[in-house]
């Protein structure tokens, strides 16, 4: 026990658990995603009715307004939807699925472009130009348009219950393929000034194979950036999910993200059911900001300059 | 005792592409470029000497240290360690590499910051497999930083937390760890204190007395090489202009460049002796004067120096000593 | 009686707050310059003497600053002054060179153009007459072809014509001081001579005062008047070059200047064991009380541990050694 208490010590006297402690905007960050997250990940618990089971829906219940006004009633805190869903229960649903498929498109691409700009970065030569110039194309075009690529090719490919089956990983993939390069050019770059230092030189005298000088030597410290680039992705991944499902080709509406909440709430928005768009949005801007500010700290406390 | 040396260079050289990317060359027309960053270097070092090479920044010392320890790919000439030449030792060439290994200059950059010291000092012999468990390894790795003055308990630290001169005590472990026989030094000190740089060379020369060592000393500090080399090489613009015994160079040195080099040494002892400080400064490599590289600085250079590369004659490359006119 | 000092530092002291508390990178520092001299700041990395410049050109990196102590230019105090007036002290009164040329060179306007602004920010002079006087100064720093090198942008210089452009951007306004910090160690050692030759000349015909800062022992011999040997941000001794390197009164000079390897005597003598000072300089955390140097010090005895010793007379030197108590 007196390494964890010893390690536990450390950890809390770290500048950037030091920083973090004496940054108010990091902290409310931090408790925002945390109540985020926790909502999210606590849905079947916490939720007030599970939106999806039809046995607990009564569609008399349904175009409830929020509490506070004058039709509404404390069983639905913020409204129910034309279907007599509670309006509070599908945001806590639909943020499940919508930070899922933010994080889970985050791994994809930062998995993919660690190891593309590592490659790149220390083999150099024919492979880094022919990586490097796919990175460059890719980039011309504007993130949202691979992801409808991606999923459109998906739709065509796939038969239709398969696509549903898998909708949820194709458009995983889809945001992840678009946000690569971020990833790739930026680990490229650190692999490139960590090659250059002697402790590098001297793993190479000591006779290591480049694979694992590159994964137990470079990794490590060319891993910072991405760190941050990660956390901030994360939001940008969110709302390009949230995007995609407005436009009606993301998630399969049988598993609604924040994105299909506004999307069908925003058919209600012009006969007077604002609210039913309103709270899923206030929602997914709630979570991005929080994710945001948590990045923006991360990135100001991880600069030495700034230290 | 074997009376053939430990390391052989013959001819060696080393050019580098620095043309420009392949689309400008094609949009501009532009030719490809090399950098003969060592060219035609040859010398032998014996087993448990300390050889010196001494030049001023991009004379091609380093490269040279390099092409020794297999950074470098030589693109001329020769390297044979132990008699076998490493090029053509195929397989055998790491097994031979094994026995040679470096201490870099910069101690802020030459160990990796994430790892814990007993890890880097552990690298070379888990690789080689030297250790059989877990036991013999920490027992060998609290053996090497006595050996380099630290303590074992230092194993568990990272390197930010030792000042430079502690680092390279660390760098010198690690390269002991892999039992090596020959030591090549890339301006070891150079990035120390000077305080700091007398604790590092005695250890070095106690480090070779006991555990007869051999060693190729880089460095562009002629005092220090004056305090730690037997022989001494001094290198201009790629090439090796004189090599000579440390005591006979340093008294009668030779080459024009050499005596340059003399020269510019600050005076602490103060004699009043004014420094002649010598016009000019290193060509551009990318443009070597013709003739002999030193001609345009050197105040014996006649019309023969200006065309004709000198040749290597009894441990120096010079016209006018050649003809006695020095 | 000497002439007023040109530059008068007394009881400098400069800290970094830091969240662990206060740290004090120099400590009591007292000095003075007269003009034309060259006094030789010398210490190993750590010991304050690039702080210690800083703090008189007011350029401390924030969170450091002055904690006590007087600055006095010319008998009047710069410590205090408002950042614009600082700004103007610089170049006119005070010249700058740091180690490396590149850096202090805008890679973006020739050479000509960074010139002529800086004479005429500190001069007043029209666009002609700045650039004859650029052209004097080139010529003066030994710049060969200075006319057509002008208009040269830095990149195209090397690095030792690179740093006389950058003395020549020091001494544009004439300054009465010139602070060098570690000005030759970027250069090799054929360029480093050439370099120490300008300083002087251009201290002995200037007039102007010279505050030499380097870890180069060789350099301060050939260079510098006095000496200030620093050593955990205190000065443990200060006096005339000569009686300083060549008969050392503080066992810190004696051991640094044993620790240096000499050509000579022994060259070529292999395996003789330099002089070492064990152990390393404290860090700023964890200055020992009483004399900094103590817990390294061959010949400490109990008040070493106890008190700190001010500087007192040794030689022709001053120590801060109890030695001389």
């Amino acid at each position: 026990m007196p390494a964890v208490a010893g390690w536990a010590r450390r950890a809390w006297d770290h500048d950037l658990a030091w920083s973090f402690r004496h940054s108010p905007v990091a902290l409310l960050a931090a408790f925002l995603t945390l109540v985020c997250i926790g909502g999210a990940v606590l849905a079947p618990w916490v939720a007030p009715q599970n939106p999806y089971d039809s046995a607990t829906l009564s569609l008399s219940d349904g175009f409830t307004p929020p509490a506070w006004t004058e039709k509404g009633t404390r069983k639905y805190l913020l409204g129910t939807d034309d279907q007599g869903r509670d309006v509070l229960s599908t945001i806590l649903y639909g943020a499940r699925i919508s930070l899922g498929v933010g994080l889970a498109s985050v791994l994809f691409s930062a998995l993919l472009g660690v190891s593309l700009g590592l490659v790149s970065g220390y083999l150099g030569g024919r492979l880094d130009a022919f990586i490097m110039r796919v990175a460059d194309i890719q980039l011309s075009f504007p993130a949202i348009l691979i992801a409808l690529l991606i999923d459109g090719t998906a739709r065509i490919a796939l038969p239709r219950e398969a696509h549903d089956a898998l909708a949820l990983y194709v458009l995983v993939v889809a945001i992840g393929l678009s946000k690569w390069v971020d990833y790739a050019r930026t680990v490229r770059g650190s692999t490139l000034v960590e090659k250059g230092k002697d402790y590098v030189q001297a793993a190479r005298v000591i006779g290591r194979r480049p694979l694992a000088i590159m994964v137990h030597h470079v990794l490590p410290n060319a891993m910072g950036p991405v760190l941050v680039i990660a956390t901030i992705n994360i939001a940008t991944a969110i709302i390009t999910e949230a995007t995609l499902s407005f436009l009606g080709v993301g998630v399969p509406p049988t598993q609604p993200s924040l994105g299909t909440l506004i999307r069908v709430g925003n058919d209600f928005l012009i006969s007077g059911e604002w609210w039913i768009s309103l709270f899923p949005g206030a929602a997914l801007v709630l979570l991005v900001l929080a994710v945001n500010l948590l990045g923006d700290w991360l990135r100001d406390a991880l600069n030495p300059r700034l230290r | 005792m074997d009376s053939r040396p430990l390391l052989r260079l013959t001819d060696v050289g080393r050019d580098f592409d620095v043309s420009r990317p392949w689309l400008n060359r094609m949009l501009e027309g532009a030719p490809r470029q090399l950098l003969r960053a060592v060219d035609m270097v040859s010398f032998d070092v014996a087993r448990g000497e300390t050889l010196a090479l001494v030049g001023e920044s991009g004379c091609g010392k380093s490269t040279v240290a390099r092409l020794i320890v297999g950074l470098y790919a030589l693109t001329r000439g020769r390297i044979e360690f132990d008699g076998v030449d490493l090029a053509a030792a195929g397989a055998g060439a790491s097994a031979l590499r094994r026995r040679m290994q470096m201490i870099f200059q910069d101690p802020y950059a030459s160990l990796n910051p994430r790892w814990r010291v007993r890890d880097i000092v552990a690298e070379p012999i888990r690789v080689l497999g030297l250790a059989k468990s877990g036991d013999e390894e920490r027992v060998r790795i609290a053996a090497l930083l006595a050996q380099v003055g630290l303590a074992p308990e230092d194993g568990e630290k990272y390197p930010h937390e030792f000042s430079g001169g502690q680092r390279q005590r660390i760098s010198i472990a690690r390269a002991l760890s892999g039992h090596p026989e020959f030591l090549v030094c890339d301006e070891p000190t150079s990035a120390l204190d000077v305080s700091v740089q007398a604790q590092i060379l005695n250890l070095m020369s106690e480090l070779q007395e006991r555990l007869g060592l051999t060693y190729l000393f880089i460095s562009h500090n002629l005092a220090v090489v004056a305090h730690v080399a037997d022989r001494v090489g001094v290198m201009y613009l790629g090439c090796i202009v004189e090599l000579a015994n440390a005591v006979t160079l340093f008294k009668a040195p030779r080459h024009p460049y050499t005596r340059l080099l003399l020269d510019a040494i600050p005076d602490l002892g103060m004699s009043g002796a004014p420094r002649t400080p010598v016009g000019g400064e290193v060509p551009n490599p990318l443009a070597p004067p013709a003739g002999c590289a030193f001609h345009p600085r050197c105040p014996h250079a006649n019309q023969r120096c200006r065309n004709e590369r000198p040749a290597w004659r009894a441990g120096v490359a010079c016209h006018a000593v050649e003809e006695g006119r020095l | 009686m000497s002439p007023a000092p040109l530059l008068e530092v007394r009881d400098l002291r400069v800290e970094f707050p830091t969240r662990r508390g206060t740290l004090v990178a120099v400590d009591g520092v007292s000095f003075a310059i007269e003009p034309g001299e060259v006094l030789g700041v010398v210490g190993e990395s750590g010991a304050g003497k690039s702080l210690t410049g800083m703090a008189v050109i007011g350029l401390l990196e924030p969170p450091g600053r002055i904690g006590a102590g007087e600055i006095l230019l010319e008998g009047r105090r710069i410590d205090r002054l408002p950042a614009e007036e600082m700004r103007r002290l610089r170049g006119r009164r005070i010249g700058a060179i740091f180690q490396d040329p590149l850096t202090s060179l805008n890679p973006l306007y020739t050479v000509g153009d960074q010139l002529v602004e800086t004479i005429r920010t500190h001069l007043e002079l029209d666009r002609g007459q700045a650039r004859r006087r650029a052209l004097q100064l080139l010529d003066e720093v030994g710049i060969p072809a200075p006319g057509a090198r002008i208009d040269h942008y830095p990149h195209q210089f090397s690095g030792g014509m690179r740093q006389r452009v950058v003395i020549a951007l020091a001494v544009a306004a004439g300054p009465r001081l010139i602070i060098a910090d570690e000005p030759t160690t970027a250069l090799d050692v054929s360029i480093q001579a050439q370099i120490i030759a300008l300083l002087k000349m251009l201290a002995r015909e200037h007039g102007t005062a010279v505050m030499l800062i380097t870890h180069d022992m060789g350099v301060i011999a050939e260079t510098a008047h006095r000496v200030a040997v620093m050593y955990a941000g205190r000065i443990a001794e200060i006096g005339p070059v000569r009686e300083v390197l060549q008969a050392p009164r503080h066992p810190y000079t004696v051991g640094l200047m044993g620790s240096i390897p000499r050509l000579g005597a022994g060259a070529g003598k292999r395996h003789a064991r330099l002089v070492q000072i064990e152990g390393a300089m404290p860090r700023l955390n964890a200055i020992p009380p009483g004399c900094a140097f103590h817990p390294r010090c061959p010949r400490r005895f109990e008040r070493c541990g106890a008190e700190r010793p001010e500087l007192l007379p040794a030689g022709a030197a001053r120590a801060s050694c109890w030695l001389y108590g």
